[in-house]
């Protein structure tokens, strides 16, 4: 008997759930992935700055004035080798680092989160709410963003003065616009969709249709734009605090960290600012790639 | 008889996508001789725009011609170096596209668009280019073509600029034109104008047509031969009147039935059922089989396309033949 | 398109009556304008004075139309620290920073649009990933840090470049310029390439995504299909609509680059407004930061307008919209 059959058979479609797709999709560019892991390591070591880093820097009792200014690779009076030399106070820049590190890091990540909540809250309602709400809102939203960043950043600290609360405060304020138009386009476009007109006629209650039906398809765009944004919040507050107008002294930044290795530099003192910089690139570059990489994975106009 | 201006023989063009091998066209022959208009049907999909760029040598990677040829009177385009290919591009063999509101360039003027395609191809003035282009714009019909030269795309009708787009083909009097669905974003009225300006102009000049559609009745009405494309497969060919009447291919036959027709009001419109396969790893075979009502084991086995009368090729290993048998 | 530029102006003047109520609601309503305007060494009596003179015991509206008043007739206070009206310190250090924007604007273009096109026509070559790659990077790398090697390197390590001020510098139109001297372009390098390093990445990725959605349009390829040569079609077809949304970006991103060069002027010591500002911040001038900020706005607004104009000749789509 033959094997075959009058119809073709038909082609067995892989079935994949749409995260398992987004997975692949994502893990196709190599490039990613390391930007993935890179940023994984460095949240890791950040968040176990207090028990891997060979001494406390904010710790002034631990500083000795003495190790002052050490090249890369000392031994110091501690004990311990400055792997990475020390600052004029005598701080070691490895610790320094991994501690600036869970500064820069919170005040990037809860900047961004809050001003994600924020901006889109205000999003969704100025879509759907429409009419003059959303005109007002948008508005605003444009205003804002035709303002560059850093000097709104620059004026509200000016008036608010230094601070990390205030910092993250800035950032927000910053930033909140982006969201607010990423939700707001998405959930516009699908507002206009008929089967939310659909569950309008069957009186579903607004807040379903918000959560369950508008959000989901905002969610995508906003992923990407909260990944760039953590980027951009980061080297915002290390810029912020090399300015001399972000973060306290006594909790340095990357960026303060930066500030402080200045005045060094033109002395060929290099290792106070050059290490914290390469901190701060490798955490941008690593986000910005993961973001560059979800970007072409979660926007649809770029599929065939 | 005269021989083909143009004769595709076998070709194929295939895309080497990530996903695999797209086989857009695959075994694909005709001819058309000058004057003469082939009308190039099939569904979307079915590799015909694919067949109208690889003659005009605009297959773009992953997608490339991997066999077969392509002779201009006498001269394979599918082995032409890139250089002598485009000397011919829009000199000798002319292309119009689907979408008129797509084929003009937004931020160039009509006059820029037109003169350049002379240049491109002839040792003139720009004075001259500009007089041939008017001359040119004169020809499709257009009023005023003095004003109309020196208008940006977006201040003409759909209709309008499709005229212009064929006014820029006939700029070289080519002897090859390949028209992709040219009328099928158009309005109905426009598109009957277009289509018996495209058939004077081609006896006219003495230029072959190839005209890709998906509209059986455009091609009833305007060509000379016929060929019915599936799944990027030449399934039938033929002089048009003859396929018309009598169709070989089972699909042939599907395709004429679903056009609606004065003589059969009432009945139901008689549909093909199922939906074009992906060409994407497409099983051997005849792709047909799957939707023909007349489907058998053997059409397990890749068909040959075989001569069922004179001058009638269809690729069926059970036409609709009942001339043929009897 | 006399009825465009009317209607764009008010609406620019809309927005600079916005932006001077914000500014006056930050400065008098959620500071105190007392500590904000008079400087902190002043005595009892000079307080009061200066109370009544600026009217700071009138209704909070009263003040803010003294106040719209007086920075239309160019008054935004005085320094205290110069003693000087902040206009004036403002306008006096605009030249620098607007040279150095310019000239980083100028640069990113000459440097980012062959690459993007370059990118764009060839995406799967080597050269063009490592243009991406380079340009993420571009993104990425804080312009401080960047500044600081820049002069690490070229000033500190190799000694070519000077690391700091404008130079040697040519009066011309009664302001001093850096660019016409030798020096003074030496001094200009690193803090031009510094301030055009966020630019260029810009230029390129959207010349590359531009040039991109180009080639796949039907009048690329119907272009192509009629015989023209490869540089005509990416220089005349391509290009020229690409140049629309680069030319609007770049214009826009114009207000930005001088916002930046706060940043960069303070790690080049380039006496600009940016320097200025940051200076300011420091000492708590706050005459002039407010005058900054009205100055910034002013700019952007016509920025914003002078762009719109431009973006309605290159594309004439726009501009039949707006002549009906």
């Amino acid at each position: 008997m033959s094997t075959t059959t009058i119809a073709a058979a038909p082609p067995v479609p892989r079935v994949e759930t749409p995260l398992q797709r987004f997975v692949s999709e994502f893990c196709a560019s190599r490039l990613a992935l390391l930007g993935l892991l890179i940023f994984t390591f460095i949240v890791v070591i950040a968040v176990l700055a207090p028990w891997i880093a060979p001494q406390n820097p904010y710790d002034l009792a631990q500083l000795d004035i003495m190790d002052g200014r050490m090249e890369p690779g000392t031994v110091g009076g501690a004990g311990f080798t400055y792997w990475l030399g020390t600052d004029d106070q005598g701080r070691d820049m490895l610790s320094g680092i991994l501690y600036g590190l869970r500064i820069s890091l919170t005040v990037g990540a809860g900047s961004a989160i809050i001003a994600c909540l924020v901006g889109a809250s205000l999003g969704m309602i100025a879509a759907y709410a429409g009419g003059r709400t959303d005109s007002l809102l948008m508005r605003l939203v444009d205003l804002q963003l035709s303002f560059p960043a850093i000097l709104a950043a620059l004026m509200i600290l000016a008036f608010l003065g230094k601070g990390i609360f205030n910092v993250v405060l800035a950032l927000v304020i910053v930033e909140w616009a982006y969201y607010a138009r990423t939700v707001r386009g998405s959930a516009l476009v699908e507002r206009r969709r008929e089967y939310i007109e659909a569950a309008q006629c069957l009186a579903l209650p607004t807040s379903r249709i918000i959560f369950r039906h508008l959000l989901p398809n905002c969610l995508p765009p906003l992923i990407v734009v909260g990944t760039m944004q953590v980027a951009r919040a980061i080297a915002l507050e290390a810029t912020l605090s090399f300015l001399g107008l972000g973060v306290p002294i006594t909790e340095p930044s990357l960026g303060l960290l930066i500030a402080n290795g200045y005045e060094y530099m033109l002395s060929g003192k290099y290792w106070i600012s050059f290490y914290p910089g390469i901190a701060l690139l490798v955490t941008i570059v690593s986000i910005n790639l993961v973001g560059d990489q979800l970007r072409d994975v979660l926007n649809p106009r770029l599929k065939k | 008889m005269s021989a083909p201006t143009l004769e595709v023989r076998n070709l194929r063009t295939h895309f080497f996508t990530r996903a695999g091998v797209v086989k857009a066209v695959d075994d694909v022959s005709f001819s058309v001789k000058a004057g003469q208009v082939m009308g190039l049907v099939g569904e979307s999909g079915s590799g015909k725009t694919v067949t109208g760029f690889s003659i005009i040598g605009l297959v773009d990677p992953p997608g490339r011609i991997t066999g077969g040829q392509i002779l201009f009177k006498g001269r394979d385009l599918a082995t032409l170096p890139e250089a002598e290919m485009r000397s011919l591009r829009g000199n000798r063999i002319a292309m119009i596209f689907q979408d008129p509101m797509m084929t003009l360039n937004p931020v160039l003027r009509i006059d820029t668009q037109m003169i350049e395609t002379v240049q491109a191809h002839a040792k003139v003035s720009r004075e001259e280019a500009r007089q041939r282009s008017r001359d040119a714009l004169g020809q499709v019909g257009i009023p005023s073509p003095d004003e109309r030269l020196q208008s940006y795309p977006h201040q003409f009708s759909g209709g309008m600029r499709q005229r212009v787009a064929i006014a820029i083909a006939l700029l070289h009097k080519p002897d090859v034109i390949v028209a992709d669905e040219p009328t099928t974003a158009l309005d109905v009225t426009i598109q009957g104008q277009i289509l018996a300006e495209a058939q004077k102009l081609c006896t006219q000049f003495g230029t072959a047509l190839v005209w890709i559609t998906h509209d059986l009745s455009v091609v009833a009405g305007l060509a000379d031969d016929i060929a019915v494309m599936y799944a990027g497969k030449v399934v039938e060919s033929g002089p048009v009147a003859e396929v018309m009447d009598a169709p070989l291919h089972p699909y042939t036959l599907g395709l004429i039935g679903s056009v609606p027709s004065r003589n059969r009001r009432g009945e139901p419109l008689r549909q093909i059922p199922g939906m074009t396969p992906s060409l994407l790893n497409l099983p051997a075979g005849c792709a047909f089989r799957s939707r023909c009502p007349r489907a058998e084991p053997r059409c397990a086995e890749p068909p040959p396309m075989a001569e069922y009368r004179p001058g009638r090729h269809a690729r069926c290993i059970h036409p609709h033949d009942e001339a043929v048998a009897a | 398109m006399t009825v465009f530029l009317l209607r764009r102006l008010l609406q620019a003047a809309a927005v600079v009556l916005v932006m001077s109520l914000l500014v006056f609601l930050g400065v008098f309503a959620i500071g105190d304008p007392i500590e904000i305007l008079i400087s902190p060494e002043a005595d009892q009596f000079e307080r009061e004075r200066a109370i009544k003179a600026l009217g700071l015991d009138l209704p909070l509206w009263q003040q803010y139309l003294v106040f719209l008043g007086n920075a239309l007739q160019g008054d935004l206070g005085r320094s205290f620290v110069f003693n000087e009206p902040a206009l004036k310190l403002i306008l006096e250090r605009m030249p620098a920073t607007l040279e150095l924007a310019i000239g980083a604007t100028v640069l990113a273009l000459l440097i980012g649009l062959p690459l993007g096109l370059y990118a764009g026509l060839k995406p799967n070559g080597a050269l063009s990933k490592g243009i991406m790659a380079t340009s993420i990077l571009g993104f990425s790398l804080p312009t401080f840090w960047v500044g600081l090697m820049l002069i690490m390197v070229f000033a500190v390590q190799l000694g070519w470049l000077p690391s700091t001020g404008r130079g040697e510098t040519v009066t011309l139109l009664g302001t001093r310029w850096s660019f016409l001297t030798l020096d003074g372009l030496a001094h200009m390098a690193m803090p031009t390439l510094n301030l055009a390093l966020f630019k260029i990445s810009l230029v390129i990725r959207l010349t590359r995504a531009g040039v991109r959605e180009t080639m796949l349009m039907d009048y690329v390829k119907f272009a192509r299909a009629k015989g023209l040569s490869p540089a005509r079609v990416t220089f005349v077809h391509v290009f020229k609509n690409i140049l629309i949304p680069v030319v609007t970006v770049v214009g826009l991103e114009f207000g930005g680059t001088i916002a930046f060069s706060v940043v960069t002027e303070s790690v080049f010591a380039w006496p600009g407004m940016g320097k200025l500002i940051i200076d300011s911040i420091n000492v708590l001038d706050r005459p002039v930061m407010v005058a900054y900020l009205m100055m910034i706005v002013l700019l952007f607004i016509t920025i914003n307008l002078v762009v719109d104009i431009t973006y309605s000749l290159l594309d004439p789509r726009v501009r039949l919209e707006g002549k009906s």
